[in-house]
């Protein structure tokens, strides 16, 4: 509606707010930066962990408690051990990945996996009784 | 033949590809809507930026709950509200409310002649700053409504309230800043 100067215009309130609070089309560069931040972030967190699991893999906190009785029966060496864990459970980093549904899923299975691979030196490592 | 944590594994890989793609159509959806609701609340680019960024990256990591949550009703009042808190953390850390209504007027959606366009961005900026003087919760669903189109239902959602609160709330919003530009209007003549 063309309004004249001077004249006091019709009071539409809702007409003018609509007009004063047109939606804002966001900056291209923005969709660009956030499309490129999106995409990555998947990655950026494996990433994070992939580093935690070779630090989480290494300590070994993180293992079972082994049998006191396993230094006496010959039980696996402690450095050899956590190689051998660190590797088995690397193995299967995509897998984890893939079957995570968000991170802290991924650090669940990541500690579940160093437990069974942990568990699984110790017992191919003890002499068979 | 595939074992089971061979499926397992599959449907996992799914089922994520599946999120991915459903926040990437959330994303392409909303953004502006984010932008708006944000570019209102701080009244500057630079900020509104860098708000909706904060938006979505936090949407995105509690985006699977949300869908599950959601039980098929629409996002849109979830991601305001993630903006909402936001802002409100702006305000918070910053001290402050906007110093100015807005950078410069919205763009004006009709063809004009260059005295009703300045009459028109007169208005415009009149309106912008009344808004500003209006209560945070009367503002933001006044933002909601007229700038995202937002039903009561949507904003209610956004806001946490009944919808007859947000009814309630819309009105006297409407009311409110009614008088404040027939206040302004009758100053300014």
């Amino acid at each position: 509606m063309e309004r004249e100067a001077g004249v006091s215009q019709p009071f539409d309130i809702e007409a003018r707010l609509r007009a004063a609070l047109a939606p804002i089309e966001p900056p291209e560069e923005l969709a660009l930066r956030m499309e490129s931040r999106l995409g990555t972030l998947v990655e950026l967190a494996a990433d994070e962990f992939e580093a935690w699991e070779l630090s989480a893999m290494r300590d070994p906190r993180n293992w079972p408690r082994a049998d006191p009785d396993d230094d006496r029966r010959g039980g696996p060496d402690g450095g050899a051990g956590a190689g051998l864990v660190v590797l088995r459970t690397r193995r299967r980093r995509h897998k984890r990945r893939a079957q995570s549904h968000n991170a802290l899923d991924l650090a669940e299975r990541t500690l579940r996996d160093v437990a069974r691979e942990a568990l699984r030196v110790f017992e191919d490592a003890a002499p068979k009784r | 033949m595939a074992t089971d944590a061979e499926r397992a594994a599959g449907e996992g890989a799914a089922q994520k590809r599946r999120l991915d793609e459903d926040f990437s159509k959330l994303y392409k959806a909303h953004l502006r809507d984010v932008y708006s609701y944000s570019y209102y609340r701080v009244g500057n680019h630079h900020d509104a930026e860098d708000l909706t960024e904060q938006t979505f990256l936090q949407a995105y990591r509690h985006f699977e709950r949300a869908q599950r949550e959601s039980q098929g009703r629409p996002l849109r009042p979830w991601l305001i509200r993630i903006a909402h808190n936001l802002a409100a953390n702006y305000y918070r850390d910053r001290s402050r409310r906007p110093q100015t209504a807005i950078d410069d007027a919205g763009p004006l959606a009709a063809t004009h002649t260059t005295e009703s366009l300045v009459q028109d961005r007169d208005d415009l900026k009149r309106i912008l700053e009344c808004v500003q003087q209006l209560p945070d919760d009367r503002r933001e669903a006044l933002i909601m409504r007229f700038a995202l189109g937002m039903d009561n239902r949507e904003i209610a959602r956004a806001l946490g309230r009944t919808d007859g609160a947000t009814k309630v709330l819309l009105h006297r919003a409407i009311r409110q800043l009614e008088e404040l530009v027939k206040k302004a209007e009758a100053g300014g003549a």
